[in-house]
Protein backbone atom coordinates (compact mmCIF):
# COMPACT_ATOMS: atom_id res chain seq x y z
CA UNK A 1 0.00 0.00 0.00
CA UNK A 2 2.91 2.29 1.01
CA UNK A 3 5.06 1.65 -2.16
CA UNK A 4 1.68 2.51 -4.58
CA UNK A 5 1.17 5.43 -1.91
CA UNK A 6 4.59 6.75 -3.41
CA UNK A 7 3.91 5.64 -6.86
CA UNK A 8 0.63 8.04 -6.64
CA UNK A 9 2.61 10.84 -5.68
CA UNK A 10 5.69 10.47 -7.92
CA UNK A 11 3.35 10.29 -10.29
CA UNK A 12 2.03 13.63 -9.81
CA UNK A 13 4.78 15.30 -9.25
CA UNK A 14 5.74 14.22 -12.68
CA UNK A 15 2.65 14.88 -14.37
CA UNK A 16 2.73 18.26 -13.03
CA UNK A 17 6.15 19.16 -13.79
CA UNK A 18 5.02 17.61 -17.55
CA UNK A 19 2.52 20.14 -17.32
CA UNK A 20 4.67 22.98 -16.84
CA UNK A 21 6.81 22.02 -19.20
CA UNK A 22 4.65 21.72 -22.08
CA UNK A 23 2.89 25.22 -21.08
CA UNK A 24 6.70 27.04 -21.09
CA UNK A 25 7.41 25.48 -24.47
CA UNK A 26 3.89 26.62 -25.68
CA UNK A 27 4.35 30.13 -24.87
CA UNK A 28 7.99 30.02 -26.48
CA UNK A 29 6.85 28.20 -29.61
CA UNK A 30 7.21 29.99 -32.52
CA UNK A 31 3.85 30.04 -33.47
CA UNK A 32 3.02 33.01 -31.17
CA UNK A 33 -0.23 35.07 -31.28
CA UNK A 34 -0.13 38.48 -33.21
CA UNK A 35 1.89 40.89 -30.51
CA UNK A 36 -1.01 42.92 -29.54
CA UNK A 37 0.68 46.12 -31.13
CA UNK A 38 0.43 45.23 -34.46
CA UNK A 39 -2.93 43.58 -33.64
CA UNK A 40 -4.61 46.90 -32.61
CA UNK A 41 -3.10 48.70 -35.67
CA UNK A 42 -5.68 47.63 -38.10
CA UNK A 43 -8.48 45.97 -37.13
CA UNK A 44 -10.16 46.43 -40.90
CA UNK A 45 -8.30 45.73 -44.92
CA UNK A 46 -7.85 48.71 -46.92
CA UNK A 47 -8.69 47.68 -50.53
CA UNK A 48 -5.58 46.68 -52.19
CA UNK A 49 -5.22 47.02 -55.99
CA UNK A 50 -4.91 44.17 -58.38
CA UNK A 51 -2.27 42.80 -58.26
CA UNK A 52 -1.43 43.18 -62.07
CA UNK A 53 2.45 44.89 -62.23
CA UNK A 54 1.10 47.32 -65.52
CA UNK A 55 -1.62 48.38 -63.10
CA UNK A 56 0.68 49.19 -60.10
CA UNK A 57 2.61 51.54 -62.95
CA UNK A 58 -0.85 53.46 -64.49
CA UNK A 59 -1.08 56.59 -63.06
CA UNK A 60 -3.94 57.73 -60.92
CA UNK A 61 -5.30 59.80 -63.77
CA UNK A 62 -5.12 56.80 -66.16
CA UNK A 63 -6.57 54.47 -63.50
CA UNK A 64 -9.51 56.83 -63.19
CA UNK A 65 -9.83 56.53 -67.12
CA UNK A 66 -10.50 53.41 -67.37
CA UNK A 67 -12.70 52.49 -64.54
CA UNK A 68 -15.07 55.25 -66.48
CA UNK A 69 -14.65 53.57 -69.43
CA UNK A 70 -15.82 49.73 -67.96
CA UNK A 71 -19.08 49.44 -68.48
CA UNK A 72 -21.64 47.43 -65.87
CA UNK A 73 -25.21 46.16 -67.19
CA UNK A 74 -27.06 44.90 -63.57
CA UNK A 75 -29.43 42.77 -63.69
CA UNK A 76 -31.73 43.15 -60.59
CA UNK A 77 -34.18 40.20 -59.75
CA UNK A 78 -37.30 41.19 -58.43
CA UNK A 79 -40.76 40.50 -56.76
CA UNK A 80 -43.44 42.55 -56.34
CA UNK A 81 -43.18 41.16 -52.47
CA UNK A 82 -39.62 43.23 -52.41
CA UNK A 83 -41.58 46.45 -53.59
CA UNK A 84 -39.79 48.89 -51.14
CA UNK A 85 -36.80 47.36 -51.77
CA UNK A 86 -37.15 47.42 -55.50
CA UNK A 87 -38.23 51.18 -55.54
CA UNK A 88 -35.41 51.87 -53.33
CA UNK A 89 -32.30 50.38 -55.00
CA UNK A 90 -34.42 52.06 -58.37
CA UNK A 91 -33.34 55.61 -56.33
CA UNK A 92 -30.39 54.45 -55.76
CA UNK A 93 -27.18 52.60 -56.59
CA UNK A 94 -28.87 51.25 -59.37
CA UNK A 95 -28.36 54.88 -60.97
CA UNK A 96 -24.44 54.01 -61.00
CA UNK A 97 -24.74 51.35 -63.67
CA UNK A 98 -24.56 51.90 -67.04
CA UNK A 99 -27.44 49.96 -68.00
CA UNK A 100 -30.17 48.78 -65.44
CA UNK A 101 -32.94 45.92 -66.20
CA UNK A 102 -35.37 44.75 -63.32
CA UNK A 103 -36.44 40.98 -64.04
CA UNK A 104 -39.54 40.25 -62.46
CA UNK A 105 -41.68 37.44 -61.61
CA UNK A 106 -44.62 38.57 -62.32
CA UNK A 107 -45.36 41.99 -63.88
CA UNK A 108 -46.10 45.09 -61.41
CA UNK A 109 -47.79 48.58 -62.22
CA UNK A 110 -45.71 50.42 -60.01
CA UNK A 111 -42.47 49.55 -61.63
CA UNK A 112 -40.94 48.99 -64.73
CA UNK A 113 -39.87 45.78 -65.30
CA UNK A 114 -39.10 42.36 -67.71
CA UNK A 115 -41.78 40.26 -66.63
CA UNK A 116 -40.77 36.66 -67.29
CA UNK A 117 -43.82 35.05 -65.48
CA UNK A 118 -41.87 32.86 -64.00
CA UNK A 119 -42.26 31.58 -60.34
CA UNK A 120 -39.52 29.46 -59.72
CA UNK A 121 -36.28 31.83 -59.04
CA UNK A 122 -33.49 29.28 -60.92
CA UNK A 123 -35.72 29.58 -63.86
CA UNK A 124 -36.13 32.99 -63.60
CA UNK A 125 -32.37 33.46 -63.27
CA UNK A 126 -32.01 31.73 -66.68
CA UNK A 127 -34.42 33.98 -68.37
CA UNK A 128 -32.73 37.13 -66.78
CA UNK A 129 -28.68 35.96 -68.19
CA UNK A 130 -30.35 34.99 -71.30
CA UNK A 131 -32.00 38.62 -72.01
CA UNK A 132 -28.78 40.14 -70.32
CA UNK A 133 -26.65 38.46 -72.67
CA UNK A 134 -29.16 39.01 -75.72
CA UNK A 135 -29.09 42.90 -74.79
CA UNK A 136 -26.20 43.80 -73.45
CA UNK A 137 -25.26 45.65 -76.50
CA UNK A 138 -21.48 47.09 -75.84
CA UNK A 139 -21.57 46.40 -72.16
CA UNK A 140 -18.70 43.55 -71.26
CA UNK A 141 -20.09 43.22 -67.77
CA UNK A 142 -22.56 41.72 -65.92
CA UNK A 143 -23.54 42.31 -62.87
CA UNK A 144 -26.99 39.87 -60.53
CA UNK A 145 -28.61 41.42 -57.39
CA UNK A 146 -31.52 40.95 -55.53
CA UNK A 147 -32.75 44.50 -54.50
CA UNK A 148 -32.26 43.65 -51.00
CA UNK A 149 -28.32 43.83 -51.62
CA UNK A 150 -26.56 47.27 -51.71
CA UNK A 151 -24.07 47.81 -54.30
CA UNK A 152 -21.46 50.62 -54.94
CA UNK A 153 -20.76 49.66 -58.30
CA UNK A 154 -17.68 52.49 -58.86
CA UNK A 155 -16.29 50.28 -56.58
CA UNK A 156 -17.18 47.01 -58.78
CA UNK A 157 -15.38 48.89 -61.53
CA UNK A 158 -12.35 49.44 -59.84
CA UNK A 159 -11.99 45.74 -58.74
CA UNK A 160 -12.40 44.39 -62.47
CA UNK A 161 -10.44 47.38 -64.06
CA UNK A 162 -7.81 45.04 -64.82
CA UNK A 163 -9.54 41.97 -65.76
CA UNK A 164 -9.96 41.20 -69.48
CA UNK A 165 -13.79 40.82 -70.02
CA UNK A 166 -13.29 37.74 -72.80
CA UNK A 167 -11.26 35.72 -70.06
CA UNK A 168 -14.43 34.18 -68.11
CA UNK A 169 -14.90 35.52 -64.82
CA UNK A 170 -17.31 34.97 -62.28
CA UNK A 171 -16.60 36.94 -59.21
CA UNK A 172 -18.10 37.73 -55.61
CA UNK A 173 -18.55 36.59 -52.51
CA UNK A 174 -17.05 32.56 -53.02
CA UNK A 175 -18.16 30.30 -50.48
CA UNK A 176 -17.46 26.16 -50.51
CA UNK A 177 -20.11 23.82 -50.25
CA UNK A 178 -18.21 19.90 -49.94
CA UNK A 179 -16.43 20.26 -53.77
CA UNK A 180 -18.53 22.93 -55.17
CA UNK A 181 -17.11 26.45 -55.00
CA UNK A 182 -20.25 28.96 -55.83
CA UNK A 183 -20.29 32.29 -55.47
CA UNK A 184 -23.06 33.89 -52.94
CA UNK A 185 -26.07 35.20 -54.63
CA UNK A 186 -26.64 38.20 -51.24
CA UNK A 187 -24.18 39.65 -52.22
CA UNK A 188 -24.06 39.76 -55.82
CA UNK A 189 -22.89 38.31 -58.66
CA UNK A 190 -20.69 39.40 -61.48
CA UNK A 191 -19.91 37.95 -64.53
CA UNK A 192 -17.64 38.71 -67.76
CA UNK A 193 -19.06 38.79 -70.92
CA UNK A 194 -17.30 35.31 -71.43
CA UNK A 195 -18.42 33.74 -68.18
CA UNK A 196 -21.83 34.58 -69.60
CA UNK A 197 -21.43 33.10 -72.85
CA UNK A 198 -20.15 30.01 -71.82
CA UNK A 199 -23.19 30.41 -69.30
CA UNK A 200 -25.32 30.30 -72.32
CA UNK A 201 -23.57 27.49 -73.87
CA UNK A 202 -24.62 25.33 -71.09
CA UNK A 203 -28.24 26.10 -70.59
CA UNK A 204 -29.43 25.42 -73.86
CA UNK A 205 -28.51 21.61 -73.11
CA UNK A 206 -30.79 20.07 -71.01
CA UNK A 207 -28.26 17.37 -69.59
CA UNK A 208 -25.70 19.51 -68.18
CA UNK A 209 -27.72 22.32 -66.67
CA UNK A 210 -31.13 20.99 -65.94
CA UNK A 211 -34.45 23.17 -65.42
CA UNK A 212 -35.19 21.05 -62.45
CA UNK A 213 -32.33 20.00 -60.16
CA UNK A 214 -32.03 16.26 -60.54
CA UNK A 215 -31.11 15.96 -56.73
CA UNK A 216 -34.12 15.00 -54.05
CA UNK A 217 -33.97 18.09 -52.73
CA UNK A 218 -33.93 21.59 -53.54
CA UNK A 219 -30.69 22.74 -54.62
CA UNK A 220 -30.10 26.74 -54.16
CA UNK A 221 -29.65 28.86 -57.03
CA UNK A 222 -26.40 30.23 -56.75
CA UNK A 223 -25.28 26.50 -56.69
CA UNK A 224 -27.24 25.90 -59.84
CA UNK A 225 -25.42 28.34 -61.09
CA UNK A 226 -21.76 27.10 -59.74
CA UNK A 227 -22.57 23.91 -61.30
CA UNK A 228 -23.85 24.82 -64.81
CA UNK A 229 -20.97 26.98 -65.10
CA UNK A 230 -18.49 24.31 -63.64
CA UNK A 231 -19.74 22.47 -66.87
CA UNK A 232 -17.96 24.81 -69.20
CA UNK A 233 -14.78 25.36 -66.81
CA UNK A 234 -15.75 28.90 -65.41
CA UNK A 235 -15.20 28.35 -61.54
CA UNK A 236 -15.43 31.42 -59.66
CA UNK A 237 -11.96 33.89 -60.04
CA UNK A 238 -11.88 35.34 -56.16
CA UNK A 239 -12.40 38.86 -55.66
CA UNK B 1 -6.74 0.63 -2.72
CA UNK B 2 -4.81 -2.89 -2.36
CA UNK B 3 -5.64 -4.34 -5.98
CA UNK B 4 -4.17 -1.23 -8.04
CA UNK B 5 -0.76 -1.77 -8.63
CA UNK B 6 2.69 0.50 -7.89
CA UNK B 7 2.44 1.45 -12.24
CA UNK B 8 -1.26 1.90 -12.00
CA UNK B 9 -1.05 3.98 -9.28
CA UNK B 10 1.91 6.05 -11.06
CA UNK B 11 0.10 6.87 -14.08
CA UNK B 12 -3.21 7.81 -12.34
CA UNK B 13 -1.06 9.92 -9.83
CA UNK B 14 0.85 11.15 -13.47
CA UNK B 15 -2.57 12.38 -14.75
CA UNK B 16 -4.14 13.36 -11.64
CA UNK B 17 -1.00 16.08 -11.33
CA UNK B 18 -0.91 16.97 -14.80
CA UNK B 19 -4.98 17.98 -14.87
CA UNK B 20 -4.70 19.99 -11.34
CA UNK B 21 -1.27 22.05 -12.86
CA UNK B 22 -3.20 22.81 -15.86
CA UNK B 23 -6.32 24.26 -14.47
CA UNK B 24 -3.79 26.02 -11.40
CA UNK B 25 -2.11 27.58 -14.68
CA UNK B 26 -5.29 28.36 -16.76
CA UNK B 27 -6.52 30.73 -13.54
CA UNK B 28 -3.23 32.20 -13.40
CA UNK B 29 -1.01 32.53 -16.11
CA UNK B 30 -3.23 31.99 -19.39
CA UNK B 31 -5.82 34.61 -18.72
CA UNK B 32 -3.50 37.35 -17.39
CA UNK B 33 -2.00 36.88 -21.16
CA UNK B 34 -5.64 37.68 -22.27
CA UNK B 35 -6.26 40.89 -20.80
CA UNK B 36 -3.66 42.42 -21.89
CA UNK B 37 -4.94 43.86 -24.88
CA UNK B 38 -6.55 47.29 -23.79
CA UNK B 39 -6.22 49.09 -27.38
CA UNK B 40 -7.78 52.11 -26.12
CA UNK B 41 -5.70 53.41 -23.58
CA UNK B 42 -2.54 54.50 -26.06
CA UNK B 43 -3.83 57.48 -27.67
CA UNK B 44 -5.37 59.26 -24.50
CA UNK B 45 -3.50 60.63 -21.64
CA UNK B 46 -5.67 60.46 -18.45
CA UNK B 47 -5.97 63.59 -16.21
CA UNK B 48 -8.27 63.42 -13.82
CA UNK B 49 -11.14 62.09 -15.29
CA UNK B 50 -10.44 63.80 -18.34
CA UNK B 51 -9.02 62.22 -21.70
CA UNK B 52 -6.28 64.42 -23.58
CA UNK B 53 -5.75 63.51 -27.16
CA UNK B 54 -1.71 62.15 -27.61
CA UNK B 55 -2.20 62.62 -31.38
CA UNK B 56 -4.61 63.17 -34.07
CA UNK B 57 -5.70 59.79 -35.50
CA UNK B 58 -5.04 58.89 -38.48
CA UNK B 59 -1.95 56.49 -41.00
CA UNK B 60 1.53 57.05 -41.35
CA UNK B 61 1.67 58.87 -44.77
CA UNK B 62 -1.84 60.26 -45.27
CA UNK B 63 -2.40 63.64 -46.52
CA UNK B 64 -4.21 65.20 -44.03
CA UNK B 65 -2.61 68.36 -43.53
CA UNK B 66 -5.94 70.40 -43.83
CA UNK B 67 -7.37 68.64 -40.80
CA UNK B 68 -4.27 68.65 -38.75
CA UNK B 69 -4.01 72.19 -39.27
CA UNK B 70 -7.34 72.81 -38.08
CA UNK B 71 -6.87 70.25 -35.36
CA UNK B 72 -4.16 72.42 -34.08
CA UNK B 73 -5.92 75.54 -34.40
CA UNK B 74 -9.22 74.78 -33.73
CA UNK B 75 -8.85 73.21 -30.29
CA UNK B 76 -11.90 71.11 -29.39
CA UNK B 77 -13.44 69.87 -25.85
CA UNK B 78 -16.06 67.63 -26.00
CA UNK B 79 -17.67 66.46 -22.92
CA UNK B 80 -20.90 63.77 -23.22
CA UNK B 81 -23.64 63.71 -20.77
CA UNK B 82 -24.23 60.42 -19.53
CA UNK B 83 -24.95 58.05 -16.43
CA UNK B 84 -23.33 55.54 -14.26
CA UNK B 85 -26.11 52.88 -16.36
CA UNK B 86 -25.36 54.00 -19.39
CA UNK B 87 -21.13 53.96 -19.17
CA UNK B 88 -20.83 50.53 -20.59
CA UNK B 89 -24.29 50.21 -22.69
CA UNK B 90 -23.38 53.98 -24.71
CA UNK B 91 -20.86 55.75 -23.53
CA UNK B 92 -18.57 52.93 -24.51
CA UNK B 93 -19.30 53.32 -27.93
CA UNK B 94 -18.83 57.02 -28.46
CA UNK B 95 -15.48 56.49 -27.00
CA UNK B 96 -14.53 53.90 -29.15
CA UNK B 97 -15.52 55.83 -32.02
CA UNK B 98 -16.25 59.58 -32.92
CA UNK B 99 -14.88 61.32 -29.72
CA UNK B 100 -11.34 60.10 -30.72
CA UNK B 101 -10.98 62.75 -33.14
CA UNK B 102 -12.10 65.39 -29.94
CA UNK B 103 -8.64 67.30 -28.47
CA UNK B 104 -10.02 66.66 -25.08
CA UNK B 105 -12.66 64.49 -24.15
CA UNK B 106 -14.83 64.01 -20.60
CA UNK B 107 -17.64 61.79 -19.91
CA UNK B 108 -20.32 64.18 -17.21
CA UNK B 109 -22.09 61.41 -14.51
CA UNK B 110 -23.59 61.81 -11.55
CA UNK B 111 -21.42 59.98 -10.23
CA UNK B 112 -17.24 59.56 -10.41
CA UNK B 113 -15.43 56.65 -12.03
CA UNK B 114 -11.80 56.75 -12.19
CA UNK B 115 -11.58 53.88 -14.09
CA UNK B 116 -13.83 54.94 -17.40
CA UNK B 117 -13.10 57.83 -16.59
CA UNK B 118 -16.21 59.95 -15.80
CA UNK B 119 -16.78 62.82 -14.08
CA UNK B 120 -19.26 62.94 -10.85
CA UNK B 121 -21.34 66.18 -10.73
CA UNK B 122 -23.20 65.63 -7.49
CA UNK B 123 -26.32 65.03 -9.46
CA UNK B 124 -28.89 62.62 -8.76
CA UNK B 125 -30.28 60.89 -12.24
CA UNK B 126 -33.16 61.56 -14.29
CA UNK B 127 -34.61 63.67 -17.10
CA UNK B 128 -34.94 66.44 -14.65
CA UNK B 129 -31.54 66.10 -13.24
CA UNK B 130 -30.46 67.37 -16.65
CA UNK B 131 -30.02 71.13 -16.67
CA UNK B 132 -28.36 70.41 -13.40
CA UNK B 133 -25.88 68.39 -14.53
CA UNK B 134 -25.33 71.00 -17.84
CA UNK B 135 -24.70 73.87 -15.40
CA UNK B 136 -22.55 71.64 -13.78
CA UNK B 137 -20.26 70.34 -16.19
CA UNK B 138 -19.93 73.82 -18.46
CA UNK B 139 -18.47 75.06 -15.01
CA UNK B 140 -16.35 72.51 -14.63
CA UNK B 141 -14.75 72.84 -17.64
CA UNK B 142 -14.16 75.91 -17.81
CA UNK B 143 -12.90 76.17 -14.20
CA UNK B 144 -10.29 72.98 -15.30
CA UNK B 145 -9.82 72.84 -19.24
CA UNK B 146 -10.68 76.87 -19.72
CA UNK B 147 -7.15 76.96 -21.46
CA UNK B 148 -6.57 73.79 -23.00
CA UNK B 149 -9.52 74.49 -25.25
CA UNK B 150 -11.11 77.77 -27.84
CA UNK B 151 -14.68 75.52 -27.91
CA UNK B 152 -16.52 73.26 -26.06
CA UNK B 153 -18.90 70.84 -27.28
CA UNK B 154 -21.92 69.54 -25.24
CA UNK B 155 -22.87 66.15 -26.88
CA UNK B 156 -25.58 63.20 -25.37
CA UNK B 157 -24.13 59.70 -25.56
CA UNK B 158 -26.12 59.11 -28.42
CA UNK B 159 -25.57 61.59 -30.31
CA UNK B 160 -23.07 61.18 -33.11
CA UNK B 161 -20.35 64.51 -33.98
CA UNK B 162 -17.70 64.22 -36.76
CA UNK B 163 -15.39 66.47 -35.19
CA UNK B 164 -13.51 67.37 -38.27
CA UNK B 165 -16.49 68.95 -39.70
CA UNK B 166 -17.17 71.08 -36.55
CA UNK B 167 -13.78 72.00 -36.79
CA UNK B 168 -14.27 73.58 -40.48
CA UNK B 169 -17.57 75.28 -39.82
CA UNK B 170 -15.88 77.25 -36.20
CA UNK B 171 -12.70 78.09 -38.04
CA UNK B 172 -14.38 81.20 -39.59
CA UNK B 173 -14.90 82.28 -36.05
CA UNK B 174 -12.73 83.48 -33.05
CA UNK B 175 -12.65 81.70 -29.74
CA UNK B 176 -13.28 85.21 -28.04
CA UNK B 177 -16.39 86.17 -29.99
CA UNK B 178 -19.61 85.42 -27.49
CA UNK B 179 -21.25 82.94 -29.92
CA UNK B 180 -22.97 79.12 -29.67
CA UNK B 181 -23.72 77.08 -32.73
CA UNK B 182 -26.58 74.14 -32.57
CA UNK B 183 -29.33 72.92 -34.79
CA UNK B 184 -31.54 76.62 -33.75
CA UNK B 185 -34.96 76.45 -33.36
CA UNK B 186 -37.26 79.19 -33.01
CA UNK B 187 -40.01 79.73 -29.96
CA UNK B 188 -39.42 80.27 -26.91
CA UNK B 189 -36.56 82.80 -27.15
CA UNK B 190 -36.26 85.51 -29.20
CA UNK B 191 -32.87 85.00 -31.12
CA UNK B 192 -33.65 81.12 -30.73
CA UNK B 193 -32.29 78.51 -28.90
CA UNK B 194 -29.78 74.89 -29.53
CA UNK B 195 -31.25 71.26 -29.69
CA UNK B 196 -29.46 69.55 -26.77
CA UNK B 197 -30.05 66.23 -28.49
CA UNK B 198 -27.73 67.36 -31.64
CA UNK B 199 -25.80 68.88 -29.05
CA UNK B 200 -24.34 72.39 -29.13
CA UNK B 201 -20.80 74.37 -28.88
CA UNK B 202 -20.07 77.30 -27.08
CA UNK B 203 -16.87 79.44 -27.59
CA UNK B 204 -14.63 80.48 -25.03
CA UNK B 205 -16.23 83.66 -24.44
CA UNK B 206 -19.70 82.24 -24.12
CA UNK B 207 -18.67 79.28 -21.56
CA UNK B 208 -16.71 82.65 -19.90
CA UNK B 209 -20.17 84.64 -19.64
CA UNK B 210 -22.26 81.75 -18.89
CA UNK B 211 -20.15 81.08 -16.05
CA UNK B 212 -20.40 84.68 -15.21
CA UNK B 213 -24.00 84.64 -15.41
CA UNK B 214 -24.66 82.41 -12.78
CA UNK B 215 -22.43 84.06 -10.60
CA UNK B 216 -24.06 87.12 -10.72
CA UNK B 217 -27.42 85.46 -10.47
CA UNK B 218 -28.31 86.73 -14.31
CA UNK B 219 -28.64 83.06 -14.96
CA UNK B 220 -29.92 80.44 -12.67
CA UNK B 221 -31.76 76.59 -12.72
CA UNK B 222 -35.13 78.10 -14.51
CA UNK B 223 -36.56 75.01 -16.01
CA UNK B 224 -35.03 70.96 -16.20
CA UNK B 225 -35.32 71.82 -20.12
CA UNK B 226 -31.94 71.85 -20.65
CA UNK B 227 -31.62 73.49 -23.92
CA UNK B 228 -34.25 75.85 -23.62
CA UNK B 229 -32.85 77.26 -20.24
CA UNK B 230 -29.21 77.10 -21.68
CA UNK B 231 -30.76 79.36 -24.46
CA UNK B 232 -32.49 81.66 -22.38
CA UNK B 233 -29.20 82.62 -20.48
CA UNK B 234 -27.28 82.82 -23.52
CA UNK B 235 -29.33 85.20 -24.68
CA UNK B 236 -29.39 87.50 -21.74
CA UNK B 237 -25.79 87.20 -21.62
CA UNK B 238 -25.59 88.78 -24.73
CA UNK B 239 -24.00 85.55 -26.30
CA UNK B 240 -25.32 85.30 -30.52
CA UNK B 241 -27.16 82.24 -31.35
CA UNK B 242 -24.89 81.35 -34.52
CA UNK B 243 -26.29 79.98 -38.21
CA UNK B 244 -24.80 76.26 -38.52
CA UNK B 245 -25.82 76.02 -41.66
CA UNK B 246 -22.99 75.03 -44.84
CA UNK B 247 -22.72 77.22 -47.71
CA UNK B 248 -25.88 75.76 -49.57
CA UNK B 249 -27.66 76.42 -46.83
CA UNK B 250 -28.14 72.91 -45.95
CA UNK B 251 -28.51 71.86 -41.94
CA UNK B 252 -25.48 70.65 -40.13
CA UNK B 253 -26.95 69.59 -36.70
CA UNK B 254 -29.71 66.95 -36.68
CA UNK B 255 -31.82 66.04 -34.22
CA UNK B 256 -32.62 62.69 -35.69
CA UNK B 257 -30.85 59.75 -37.41
CA UNK B 258 -29.66 60.05 -40.68
CA UNK B 259 -32.62 57.91 -42.11
CA UNK B 260 -34.92 60.23 -40.71
CA UNK B 261 -34.18 63.14 -42.30
CA UNK B 262 -33.44 61.54 -45.42
CA UNK B 263 -36.31 59.48 -45.87
CA UNK B 264 -39.04 60.18 -43.30
CA UNK B 265 -41.73 62.32 -43.66
CA UNK B 266 -42.89 63.86 -40.83
CA UNK B 267 -46.13 64.65 -40.51
CA UNK B 268 -47.17 68.72 -40.45
CA UNK B 269 -48.51 67.94 -36.95
CA UNK B 270 -45.75 67.19 -35.70
CA UNK B 271 -43.85 69.62 -33.09
CA UNK B 272 -40.30 70.04 -35.85
CA UNK B 273 -42.26 71.80 -38.43
CA UNK B 274 -42.62 74.53 -35.48
CA UNK B 275 -39.51 74.51 -34.26
CA UNK B 276 -37.04 74.79 -36.89
CA UNK B 277 -35.71 78.52 -36.91
CA UNK B 278 -34.83 78.03 -40.76
CA UNK B 279 -37.27 76.11 -43.69
CA UNK B 280 -37.24 72.48 -43.57
CA UNK B 281 -35.81 70.25 -46.41
CA UNK B 282 -36.96 67.01 -46.76
CA UNK B 283 -34.83 64.24 -48.75
CA UNK B 284 -31.74 64.01 -49.94
CA UNK B 285 -31.02 67.98 -49.13
CA UNK B 286 -32.02 67.53 -45.82
CA UNK B 287 -28.53 67.24 -44.64
CA UNK B 288 -25.20 69.11 -45.50
CA UNK B 289 -22.39 66.80 -47.37
CA UNK B 290 -20.12 67.96 -43.57
CA UNK B 291 -23.03 67.07 -41.86
CA UNK B 292 -21.66 68.06 -38.12
CA UNK B 293 -24.02 65.53 -35.71
CA UNK B 294 -26.87 63.12 -35.56
CA UNK B 295 -29.18 62.34 -32.69
CA UNK B 296 -30.51 59.25 -31.37
CA UNK B 297 -27.52 57.22 -32.77
CA UNK B 298 -27.61 53.75 -30.37
CA UNK B 299 -24.50 52.28 -30.15
CA UNK B 300 -24.03 49.89 -33.29
CA UNK B 301 -24.97 52.53 -35.69
CA UNK B 302 -21.65 54.99 -33.98
CA UNK B 303 -19.39 52.34 -35.56
CA UNK B 304 -21.76 52.16 -39.04
CA UNK B 305 -21.83 56.18 -39.07
CA UNK B 306 -17.61 55.67 -38.57
CA UNK B 307 -17.48 53.34 -41.35
CA UNK B 308 -19.10 55.33 -43.67
CA UNK B 309 -17.48 58.77 -42.88
CA UNK B 310 -14.71 57.99 -42.26
CA UNK B 311 -13.96 54.63 -44.46
CA UNK B 312 -16.49 53.40 -47.30
CA UNK B 313 -16.38 55.34 -50.70
CA UNK B 314 -16.73 55.16 -53.88
CA UNK B 315 -13.39 54.95 -55.96
CA UNK B 316 -13.16 57.89 -58.23
CA UNK B 317 -15.51 59.80 -57.03
CA UNK B 318 -14.72 63.47 -56.75
CA UNK B 319 -16.66 65.24 -54.30
CA UNK B 320 -19.38 67.35 -55.49
CA UNK B 321 -19.08 69.95 -52.49
CA UNK B 322 -16.11 71.50 -52.57
CA UNK B 323 -16.60 74.30 -49.48
CA UNK B 324 -13.99 77.14 -49.28
CA UNK B 325 -10.94 76.52 -47.17
CA UNK B 326 -11.75 78.74 -43.97
CA UNK B 327 -9.86 81.94 -44.07
CA UNK B 328 -8.25 81.20 -40.64
CA UNK B 329 -5.80 78.25 -41.84
CA UNK B 330 -2.08 79.42 -42.72
CA UNK B 331 -2.30 77.16 -46.00
CA UNK B 332 -2.13 79.48 -49.53
CA UNK B 333 -5.17 79.70 -51.47
CA UNK B 334 -4.42 77.76 -54.38
CA UNK B 335 -2.91 75.43 -52.38
CA UNK B 336 -5.73 74.55 -49.98
CA UNK B 337 -8.19 74.22 -52.58
CA UNK B 338 -6.39 71.85 -53.84
CA UNK B 339 -5.50 70.04 -51.14
CA UNK B 340 -9.53 70.12 -50.31
CA UNK B 341 -10.84 68.88 -53.12
CA UNK B 342 -8.63 66.41 -53.44
CA UNK B 343 -10.42 63.18 -52.60
CA UNK B 344 -7.73 61.75 -50.38
CA UNK B 345 -7.07 64.59 -48.13
CA UNK B 346 -11.19 65.06 -47.51
CA UNK B 347 -11.44 61.13 -47.02
CA UNK B 348 -8.87 60.40 -45.07
CA UNK B 349 -8.78 63.19 -42.75
CA UNK B 350 -9.04 62.19 -39.30
CA UNK B 351 -9.30 58.58 -39.98
CA UNK B 352 -9.03 56.85 -36.58
CA UNK B 353 -7.67 53.11 -36.10
CA UNK B 354 -11.43 51.98 -35.93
Amino acid sequence: MISEGSSFIKGMALGAVFCLLLAIMGSFSPIQPSSPDAEEEHHHHHVIAPSNKDMQLLSEAHMLELSQKVRVYCAIMVTPKVLVHWAAVNETWAKHCDKTAYYSSESSKALESIDLQEQDEWARIRKALMHAYENAGNLRWFFMARPTTFAIIENLKYLILDKDPSQPFYLGRSQNSGELEYVEYDSGIAFSYEALRRLMEVLKSDDLCPEQSRSLWKVSEEKQLAICLKMRRAPPSGG
Amino acid sequence: MKFMSSRGAFTVGFLVGTCTLYVFLQQVWFERKASIRQPEERNWLKNQSALFNLNHPHHTGEDGAVADSLYKRVRVLCWVMTGPANLQKKARHVKNTWSRHCNILLFMSSVDDPDFPAVGLDTKEGRDQLYWKTIRAFHYVLEKHGNDADWFYKADDDTYVVVDNLRWLLANYSPDEPIYFGRRFKPYVKQGYMSGGAGYVLSKEALRRYVEGFRTKVCTHTSSVEDLAMGQCMEKMGVQAGDSRDTLHRETFHPFVPDQHLTGKFPKSFWYWNYCYYPIVEGAQCCSDLAVSFHYVDGTMMYLMEYYTYHLRAYGYRYRYLPPVPKELSLAPAEADQKASHPNAAAEAGAGKL
